[in-house]
């Protein structure tokens, strides 16, 4: 493994370090809120007030989540600047890069997921404005440009589990949110170090 | 297979090669099967669990619905019907009913009494009172749906059915 001298690592070198240490944070704290959480839409956010004001820490451990996963998606996006203004997204890394740009797109849709649980006004209206967007996307949307599916089978019903934010709607971002990112993420992060290993460690300044 | 699998001494050189050859045909044969079984299962798999976020049966309210008798409504006056996501407008041509999802993100616009305007909260698009948007992102007018009256006499609001600009369920 051959490593960068010394005298050309910079600070900026952690950023992506520092986005792993943030998702980790997040899986650390995740699973204990979800043994005050239950995604019913009658419940979701009574249980989140519980969780701010009831349960000893509760409040600590959420923000500690929330805070965490924030900083993700500031780090995310300042480790690909850095990537991209020294070059280092070239050869052999070019994969790496692609697998990159796949995680901060995983990590925006766990931000997004992670905003709707609450199923406050915000997160109702937020939900609608992304469901909104997905029926308009092109090819995969039922009213976006070169539609090809009707309204019951585009990819805001799948995402929606129906043509209104209902229930189904919030098991789906909780499945997501819990289940299909994380687990998405972490394979893709594995990858994403296996590729840097072999590739002779961490990049540098070309 | 029992003693025909065990290679002899003497064998000739002909069936030796034969022999070889199969086993290499059954090797390639067998890595043929095993990929073709996991790939047939990972695609059958892969599909189901696609063809499983698509429910046949959803519960979601009807999109045809009662809103009650004309006598119910004043003239001039905008009824907000949440639930339906439907503005219910009543003025001197008769009954129309509006799409309350903006036509921009989907949010829910608001009626404003004193402008007598719908204002949408999430990135101000407005509409006039007939619906046609006049300002901020929305591209189209809210869309104007079917009504019509019950055998009982009470207006029905049929979503499922949009109608043109001058449509009006007269009284």
């Amino acid at each position: 493994m051959k490593w960068v001298p010394l005298g050309l690592v910079r600070y900026t070198f952690c950023l992506g370090g520092l986005s792993a240490f943030f998702f980790l944070i997040c899986i650390l704290t995740g699973p204990f809120l979800l043994m005050y959480y239950i995604p019913s839409v009658d419940r979701a956010w009574a249980d989140v007030q519980d969780l701010s004001n009831v349960v000893p820490f509760g409040r600590f451990l959420r923000n500690v989540h929330r805070w965490a996963a924030c900083l993700m998606v500031v780090c995310v996006p300042l480790h690909m600047l850095r990537v991209f203004l020294q070059g280092a997204y070239k050869p052999p890394r070019q994969l790496n890069w692609l697998v990159g740009v796949t995680l901060l797109l995983l990590t925006y849709l766990m931000a997004f997921t992670g905003y709707l649980l609450p199923w406050d006004n915000e997160a109702y209206w937020a939900a609608t404005v992304g469901m909104t967007m997905g029926e308009n996307s092109p090819i995969i949307g039922a009213k976006g440009p070169f539609s090809i599916l009707p309204p019951d089978k585009d990819i805001a019903y799948m995402l929606r589990g129906g043509t209104i934010l209902a229930q189904p709607s919030l098991t789906r971002f909780f499945f997501a949110h819990c289940v299909a990112l994380p687990g998405a993420m972490a394979g893709l992060m594995g990858l994403h170090f296996f590729n840097i290993h072999k590739a002779g460690g961490m990049s540098g300044p070309l | 297979m029992g003693k025909s699998g065990v290679r002899t001494k003497k064998a000739p050189k002909a069936e030796k090669v034969e022999k070889v050859a199969r086993r290499e045909a059954m090797r390639k044969g067998l890595f043929f099967a095993c990929w073709g079984v996991f790939l047939g299962f990972a695609g059958m798999l892969g599909v189901s669990i696609i063809r499983f976020a698509y429910p046949r049966i959803v519960w979601e309210p009807s999109s045809l619905f009662k809103v009650g008798k004309p006598d119910d409504y004043k003239v001039g006056g905008v009824t907000v019907m949440g639930d339906r996501r439907v503005f219910l407008i009543r003025d001197e041509k008769g009954f129309y009913a509006l799409s309350a999802i903006c036509t921009h993100l989907g949010c829910q616009p608001l009626w404003e009494e004193d402008n007598q305007i719908f204002m949408c909260p999430c990135h101000g698009g407005r509409f006039y009172k007939n619906g046609i948007n006049f300002a901020g992102p929305p591209p189209r007018p809210l869309p104007r749906f079917f009504m019509k009256f019950a055998p009982d006499g009470r207006m029905m609001v049929d979503k499922s059915k949009e109608v043109k600009m001058d449509f009006f369920l007269k009284v």
